[in-house]
């Protein structure tokens, strides 16, 4: 359990050195375009525009100089999700009264609607991880704050990114005590009482450790402000970047009939 | 499940988003300074625990526990879960940016509802009564959620009936294992820890 859960939790607090014409853009202009660029392919409805909306986040993938392999396996979270939809649209279309064209020109309608979906899908995803993805989470965190996020919002989230570590190696501890006591999950009541007082020890140990964490953060008279150290500052490659998105979105828009 | 980008419609996007700002704004009132380290290692606590992995059948599915969640966090729960969704989606692809909203509340109304009925009865003087309560609000938790987002497919469009339908079946067996596994949790809080069920229930300034 250790090693599934190390990858994971070691990409939220360090950063890969970044690389490519993107590395130098401030995190607040990465979260903006990514945000305006979900809600215009959202919204779009042909393939073609589609198809062109995906290629220009492949670019800025290509362009970004990130791993592929941490891509592809990030991207394959969603895949559970689009499976249903491509088996059940072609599925249910023709039932609709609408389309009239026999059974078969239905299910390309169905078929079609679940890859229109695909590619929103799997264009956001793409363009939210190049951009903000590539951020630590913390920075991400300095930035929402800037952005004007609550502060308490922010700070939850800083706290549970610097625990997620934590916990996870606190579950890792409890998973291989419960191994070294023959423990084998299976389809049966005993798995699942088990796994219920894990995570019940789980909660009992992070309560007992927020407390020594407040009362270590009393003792240093925090009242409720954290110091953001970034020293986060908008330049021209940010103009450029920000200038050529919205140029690129609104030609996206325009192209979509 | 979460719901991926480009599958709902604008409406159900903008009202999903607009109901889970609410709740996330109710949520942080009861987020005083005290409490936010509690509130950021059990978010930490819940973001790891639904990545344990538990058989079901010839398969096995991941856990959402946001009953147990709403039992211990209350409100908080909307926030709480709401950083875990942002993080997932952001750092790993899980769900997606603009279904962020309907995403959130498809867990944390659950949760608060669980919270609302079954938190009472985690007090019952006997902990098997208690455990019965708290099984109740997993099972509970799970069944509403799976609601929720069959609700919100099937409100964007016809052709999304069957998936909806799909979606109700697939968590009624995580139904039954989510109740077995939040009886367990509750039985072992009751015993090693019981005010970890009290933390959020009323205001500082006031309790």
């Amino acid at each position: 359990m250790a090693q599934i859960l190390t990858p994971v939790t070691r990409r939220l607090t360090s950063r890969a050195p970044g690389a490519g014409p993107l590395a130098g853009l401030d995190p607040r202009t990465r979260i903006i375009v990514a945000v305006a660029h979900a809600l215009v392919v959202i919204s779009l409805e042909h393939l073609v525009t589609l198809l062109a909306a995906l290629a220009l986040a492949i670019l800025l993938l290509l362009s970004a100089r990130l791993p592929l392999a941490s891509i592809r396996r990030r991207l394959a979270g969603m895949a559970g999700f689009m499976l249903m939809l491509l088996i059940t649209l072609p599925l249910s279309i023709p039932g609709t009264p609408i389309l009239e064209l026999g059974p078969l020109a239905a299910s390309a309608e169905g078929l079609r609607q679940a890859l229109e979906i695909l590619l929103k899908a799997a264009t956001i995803a793409l363009t939210l991880l190049v951009l903000v993805g590539s951020l630590d989470a913390v920075t991400l965190g300095h930035a929402l704050a800037r952005l004007r996020l609550p502060t308490r919002l922010v700070q939850l989230l800083l706290f549970t990114v610097r625990y997620i570590d934590v916990i996870g190696q606190e579950y890792a501890r409890l998973r291989s005590a419960m191994r070294a006591r023959c423990f084998r999950p299976g389809n049966d009541r005993q798995t699942y009482r088990s796994l219920g007082y894990l995570v019940g020890m789980l909660l009992v140990r992070s309560l007992e450790r927020s407390e020594r964490i407040l009362a270590a953060m009393r003792c240093r008279g925090f009242q409720g402000q954290f110091h953001r150290l970034d020293g986060l500052a908008l330049g021209p490659g940010d103009v450029l970047f920000a200038l050529l998105a919205a140029l690129a979105l609104t030609a996206l828009i325009a192209l979509d009939p | 499940m979460h719901i991926v980008d480009g599958a709902l419609a604008y409406p159900v996007v903008v009202g999903g988003a607009g109901l889970a700002v609410a709740g996330i704004l109710r949520g942080l009132k009861d987020l005083e300074v005290e409490r936010i380290p509690a509130a950021g290692v059990l978010s930490a606590t819940f973001f790891i625990a639904a990545l344990i992995h538990v058989p079901i059948g010839p398969s096995s599915a991941h856990l959402l526990l946001n009953g147990l969640a709403g039992l211990v966090l209350g409100w908080a729960a909307f926030p709480a879960l709401f950083v875990g969704l942002l993080l997932q989606a952001v750092f790993f692809g899980f769900g997606g940016l603009t279904t962020l909203g309907v995403n959130t509340l498809a867990l944390a109304l659950p949760a608060v509802i669980v919270h609302m009925l079954c938190r009472p009865g985690l007090h019952a003087q006997k902990i098997g009564v208690a455990a019965l309560w708290g099984g109740l609000g997993g099972a509970l938790a799970v069944a509403m959620t799976a609601a929720l987002i069959a609700l919100a497919l099937a409100l964007s469009g016809q052709h999304y009936l069957s998936a909806a339908k799909l979606i109700l079946i697939a968590h009624l067996p995580l139904m039954v294992i989510e109740g077995l596994l939040c009886a367990a949790a509750v039985t072992l809080i009751r015993q090693v820890k019981p005010n970890l069920l009290g933390l959020f229930d009323q205001s500082l300034a006031r309790g």
